[in-house]
């Protein structure tokens, strides 16, 4: 069979759509280490996305050192406060990155700390309350050069 | 490797019940464990796992570290000063070594 000069373009296009449309979904799906480790902080639930503000960089450009915020709206009295905050990085070879655990003491749910990011992924932080409830947000990185070693 | 230095900034007085921010660096290499030598051998993992964060014996905060944290971890956090008092603070090796540093802090 021959293929035209025309055909051939169309052919082209056609398979830069499907590869267009494909890739954010799959960057949408979380690999299962993920989900598992959402799961294994949710106890089931699904996290509600709210209350968790995650503050990382747009664009970093070295994966060494990002440094990543997670702030909690909480009033973190005793019979109400965040308990757990998980970070995870979906795209590293292992995604978890830290666990913080808070106490009533701590006056506000926040922490801050640098991570390596291996490529450009999401960055998911996952929060657990006293009262049982479970949060979460994501965010993503851009990675100019990735910082897992290689 | 060189021995972990660990570095802590805390004010040194606050008013009663004043939510405070902790900053705290260690000098530790993290080696993930991903990394390979020169001869394609795989470097072991030697991180710093666990820190924790007490006032006058009672926690404040406590982390738990994988090996995509990066190389002298830094962690800033809050703390509620219910009264003076010391904050220890503790970093915690694979190899086992413990590393510790206390703050004192005075309610005016």
């Amino acid at each position: 069979m021959n293929i035209t000069r025309r055909q051939a373009l169309a052919l082209g296009a056609g398979a830069a759509v499907v590869t267009m449309t494909a890739l954010p979904r799959l960057s949408l799906a979380d690999t299962d280490a993920v989900k598992a480790a959402i799961d294994a902080m949710a106890g089931g639930a699904t996290p509600e996305v709210a209350n968790v503000t995650l503050t990382a960089p747009e664009i970093a450009e070295n994966g060494n050192t990002v440094p990543i915020t997670v702030a909690i709206d909480s009033p973190m009295t005793d019979d109400d406060y965040v308990t757990d905050v998980t970070i995870l990085a979906a795209g590293n070879p292992s995604p978890g990155v830290a666990t913080f655990h808070f106490t009533p003491m701590s006056g506000s749910a926040e922490a801050t700390t640098r991570m390596r990011l291996a490529k450009t992924q999401d960055v998911i932080a996952v929060a657990k309350t006293s009262t049982g409830k479970v949060y979460m947000d994501r965010k993503t990185v851009k990675v100019t050069i990735g910082g897992c070693g290689g | 490797m060189a021995k972990a230095k660990p570095r802590v900034k805390v004010p040194k007085s606050a008013d009663k019940d004043e939510v405070i921010t902790i900053k705290t660096l260690i000098s530790h290499k993290m080696e993930s464990g991903q990394r390979k030598d020169k001869d394609g051998n795989p470097i072991p993992r030697q991180i710093i796992n666990k820190f924790t964060c007490e006032f006058n014996g009672k926690p404040v905060f406590s982390c738990d570290l994988e090996p995509a944290i990066s190389a002298n971890p830094y962690l800033e956090f809050s703390a509620k000063v219910p009264e003076s008092g010391v904050f220890t603070f503790t970093w915690l090796d694979d190899d086992g070594s413990v590393y510790s540093t206390e703050s004192k802090i005075k309610v005016n």
